[in-house]
């Protein structure tokens, strides 16, 4: 069974007039995926060099912390590379608005996309965009098959049934029931709360309403995941406080936990790594037969740096990005970064089918924090990520840490009138 | 005489000095044993001695397969011995020219080189890197030894002229009566009396360039001027959960300095126990 | 002998010195703290400063980073440089065997990059790695165990420990070439008059070395309060938990530079460096005019 993206394949008139350079010009790639270093010398850039033998493409990634740092000094300073990898929403808004990301409107290939997997990288009136859309992740909860089978265990659907699982796990011992920890903040926030959360606010209702500013974070809608969270403590490892993302990752990979609240993106690494069978399951709804809402974010996607001495290369790059051709390649090699591209991608990893599958089932989202929220200081994002691993750790009671993101927000953040 | 009759002292001694060289080296020793252990072993029995059955060194052909560790290592070791040369001689000769001549602006001279002390360089990034970009200087290894040099300098000028007040005056006028130029008493007379000064500064000026992470990152980023603590923040980056190559990185990170500091440090103990006063 | 005719060689031995540092360091950072009068309406005067200490958003966070550094410096006064100095004294001690050796090995952590100190103390502190646990457990401790980096109350302790721990090398240098440039004399002449051990580092040895501890003094506060690396390395740039380990280097980082979705600030950056600046200068012209005199008199 072969999950397939749908919908349109509009007509793919790609490789737009190539500059007759006579001398090879090389482009370098920004990103912080350093992780996907492999892939894109060995099956990426070969496969669009292969096309244009007068263009040479170097991958040159910097560890995600540093990245934005790093790539501000350069983009400031003018020694960036050419084509550069970008965040979401309002990272690279600035970006663009302070003029170092080149309108890419009229790129033959920006219409392989719909018009939601453009908006993160629109300006507001979504008169222009800056970015080719690469990838989407999807957020969920992975677990060891084989511990769920040997303990007798089903994927839980409801929130009931997810605490009875993490109960039973508990109660059996043999294996941590969740693997989690608080040290790196983001994991609390973005695994935890984000992947949780649009059960609780209805996706796109609650985001939406929250950015017109009709509901407010202290609403029990908001209140709730966080609320989810501060119980998860009790079902986390001894130490869970001390404990970082990689730790969490080799908790799972290792089967000495059961169940990791995370993301599509995980599944390249665990896949050379576990020696277990893996499943997934959506986070939980409420009560029986509710609508389920997934976390289905635009993450990733690759624009042109706007003094790029390579304008007419850069353009014929981001072009190939946006074809079906890159999207097959990328989908493949990195399963759980879902292309975004409205050409037809067949998926062959099991795990990734079955996160995507869920788009069927369940209403998308993105994250409420990064879509015009997180514009001011203080950074809503950032500071969710304090607040949900404080929550979590059971330092901060959730009520307390909703009124105050809510403040911070307040604090800048004034609702366009309707 | 009164030492040597002191056994239970000198017993004592040893045993402090033990129980801290452990601690200063197991950490060490915990990364270079399990750089060479599986995976599984790693993470169950990671105080344990490699054996047979649990050696695998998996992780540094991983490393070895992906970086160039020798270049890495080559460019680190570049930019830290040219600048660490520079700071010594233009840091010498700034703390000459302030502790030994009086002249209008002295102090103040003293205060503006003291000055960097106080404000992290990386404060400037911006505006060195528009610099560099400017004179064409970016991805080369002499961006970051001009940046390390004036890194260095504040410092190495602050605790140098603080030993060199302590030169006897004596032995300079001595100099100047045998008619020496002021370059052959700094040169001939001053320098070879502060030289544990200067072991001391070396060793000040040299671990930051050597571990920095940011102007690598910033000015030389590039495959061929990496260094190696750049390029083993890529490895942890890159094989984040891939211990063995993370600890596999860490241990190539920290053998070649450690071997350099071995050889390094006799000649800077001698340097220091020959400026002692005998 | 000041001679009236203009000295040349003054103008040589600090050209170089004065060219580069001036060039590269002293123009673009002030270029950067200037940037604290202005804001993106252009400039503000000292607007920016009257936010940092007047809105509270602002000023919990600095004057949070402030105390939390000032309790980084002050572990360090109180265990970093005692420990030199007791490591120094002990290897100074006369005919005492392997002294190479164990100063060669002390010294080795101070050679090793944040990033692997900060790995390797973060695995041996993990709960789940076992090392630390599994150690205490041996000696019979192991309920005084506790994830000691994720937890508010002692976080910021631990890491100034491990800071300690790395960077212990740098007093016991100095303080041993202090000690080992006391003439043999002296010490001798000490011995005549029976005074021995203790006594005799405390009466003769330890005036003696007072200007190197006056330095390693300067040097640890000024090192420590524009110290970034080990917290970011370790707790990341939000310096977690909650903001227990956040000093002023990784304020200033993650106002300057931004964090993930926050973009840069770097007129306010540049308010808290200048801030941090100030701070330095304050401690800095402290001991110049302070401390550094009172122990010129013990020297002579």
């Amino acid at each position: 069974m072969t999950t397939v993206f749908r919908i349109a394949l509009l007509g793919s008139t790609l490789l737009a007039g190539v500059a007759q350079a006579q001398e090879p010009v090389t482009l370098t790639i920004e990103s912080w995926r350093n992780d996907d270093l492999a892939i894109w010398q060995d099956t990426l850039i070969p496969a669009f060099e292969a096309q244009h033998p007068d263009i040479n493409v170097e991958f040159a990634p910097t560890a995600p912390a540093e990245y934005n740092a790093a790539l501000n000094s350069k983009l400031q300073a003018g020694s960036a590379g050419d084509l550069i990898t970008c965040r979401p929403f309002d990272a690279s808004l600035e970006l663009f608005n302070q003029g170092h990301l080149a309108d890419l409107t009229d790129l033959p290939g920006i219409a392989n996309f719909s018009d939601v997997a453009k908006s993160a990288w629109q300006t507001d009136d979504a008169a222009a965009t800056f970015c080719v859309p690469m990838a989407s992740v999807i957020h969920g909860f992975i677990y060891n098959k084989t511990a769920f089978d040997e303990l007798g265990l089903t994927e839980p659907t409801t929130v009931d049934e997810f605490y009875a699982v993490l109960d039973a796990l508990k109660a059996d011992g043999t294996y941590i029931p969740m693997a989690m920890g608080a040290n790196d903040q983001w994991e609390a926030a973005t695994m935890g709360y984000q992947n949780i959360g649009p059960n609780y606010w209805k996706g796109e209702e609650g985001r939406q309403a929250l950015i017109a500013g009709t509901q407010k974070l202290t609403d029990p809608q908001w209140v709730a995941p966080f609320e989810q969270l501060a119980r998860w403590k009790d079902y986390l490892g001894d130490g869970f406080e001390a404990q970082t993302y990689p730790d969490s990752q080799n908790l799972f990979t290792l089967g000495r936990a059961a169940i990791y609240p995370s993301g599509s993106w995980e599944i390249s690494v665990f896949n050379p790594q576990v020696d277990f069978e893996m499943g997934a399951f959506p986070p939980p709804v409420q009560a029986a037969g509710d609508t389920c809402y997934i976390s289905d974010h635009t993450d990733i996607g690759i624009g042109m740096n706007a003094a790029t001495p390579n304008p007419e290369a850069a353009r014929t790059f981001l072009d190939w990005v946006a074809s079906p051709e890159f999207a097959n390649l990328y989908g493949n090699a990195l399963p759980g970064f879902f292309p975004l591209s409205n050409g037809e991608v067949t998926l062959e990893d099991p795990l990734a089918q079955e996160f995507i599958s869920w788009r069927d089932e369940c209403e998308s989202t993105i994250r409420s924090t990064y879509a015009i929220l997180s514009r001011g200081t203080p950074n809503l994002e950032n500071e969710t990520w304090n607040a949900s691993a404080n929550v979590m750790r059971g330092t901060e009671a959730p009520v307390d840490a909703a009124a105050r993101l809510q403040q911070g927000l307040d604090s800048w953040y004034t609702a366009a009138p309707q | 005489m009164a030492a040597r009759s002191h056994p239970g002292r000198a017993l004592a001694a040893h045993a402090v000095l033990i129980v801290y060289t452990l601690i200063a080296l197991f950490p060490v020793w915990i990364i270079v044993i399990n750089s060479v252990k599986s995976r599984r072993a790693i993470f169950g029995a990671p105080l344990a001695l490699p054996t047979p059955a649990t050696w695998d060194p998996v992780g540094y052909t991983t490393v070895l397969e992906n970086g160039d560790v020798i270049g890495y290592f080559l460019n680190s070791a570049i930019v830290t011995i040219v600048s660490l040369a520079m700071v010594l001689l233009f840091g010498a000769m700034a703390a000459f020219a302030l502790s030994e001549y009086r002249f209008r602006g002295n102090t103040l001279m003293g205060l503006y080189l003291a000055l960097g002390i106080m404000i992290p360089i990386r404060l400037g990034t911006v505006a060195i890197l528009q610099m560099m970009v400017a004179a064409g200087l970016v991805n080369t290894l002499t961006a970051l030894i001009l940046v390390y040099t004036a890194q260095g300098l504040p410092l190495a000028v602050f605790i140098l002229s603080e030993f060199m007040r302590n030169v006897s005056d004596d032995l300079k006028n001595a100099g100047r009566m045998d008619g020496l130029s002021e370059y052959a008493i700094f040169f001939r007379l001053v320098l070879p009396l502060v030289r544990p000064a200067m072991a001391t500064v070396a060793v000040f000026t040299m671990i930051p360039i050597w571990n920095d992470l940011w102007f690598p990152l910033i000015l030389a980023p590039s495959e061929e001027t990496k260094t190696i603590t750049l390029g083993s923040q890529v490895f942890i980056g890159q094989f984040v959960t891939n211990w063995n190559a993370v600890l596999a990185a860490l241990a190539l990170a920290i053998l070649p300095v450690l071997v350099l500091y071995l050889i390094f440090s006799r000649q800077l103990i001698r340097g220091i126990t020959a400026g002692a006063v005998k | 002998m000041a001679a009236p005719k203009v000295r040349w060689h003054i103008a040589v031995f600090l050209a170089p010195a004065v060219l580069v540092y001036t060039a590269i360091m002293i123009i673009p950072l002030f270029g950067t703290l200037n940037l604290a009068l202005y804001g993106e309406e252009g400039f503000r005067g000292f607007q920016n400063f009257r936010v940092l200490f007047g809105d509270p958003l602002w000023s919990d966070a600095f004057w949070n980073a402030l105390g939390n550094n000032i309790w980084f410096f002050v572990i360090h006064m109180l265990v970093q440089n005692p420990i030199g100095v007791l490591l120094a004294a002990l290897l100074a001690s006369p005919r005492l065997r392997f002294a190479a050796a164990y100063r060669t090995a002390i010294f080795v952590p101070t050679i090793l990059s944040f990033v692997i100190v900060g790995f390797v103390w973060k695995l041996i502190l993990s709960p789940l790695w076992g090392i630390a646990p599994s150690m205490l457990g041996a000696i019979g401790l192991k309920g005084l165990f506790a994830p000691w980096l994720g937890q508010e109350g002692s976080a910021l302790t631990t890491l100034a420990l491990i800071s300690v721990w790395q960077f212990v090398g740098i007093p016991m240098m100095l303080i041993y070439a202090a000690l080992l440039s006391i003439p043999d004399e002296v010490l001798e002449a000490a011995e005549m008059d029976g005074i021995t051990g203790w006594a005799l580092f405390r009466k003769v040895q330890l005036p003696l070395i007072l200007p190197a501890i006056g330095i390693i003094s300067i040097l640890t506060f000024v090192g420590n309060f524009n110290a970034f690396d080990l917290i970011y390395v370790s707790q990341g740039a939000l310096a977690g938990p909650d903001f227990a380990t956040d000093i002023l280097g990784t304020f200033l980082y993650r106002t300057f530079f931004g964090f993930q979705l926050q973009l840069g600030d770097p007129n306010m950056g540049a308010a808290i460096a200048t801030a941090m600046f100030l701070i330095i200068l304050a401690g800095v012209c402290l001991y110049l005019f302070g401390v550094q005199r009172r122990l010129r008199r013990y020297q002579f």
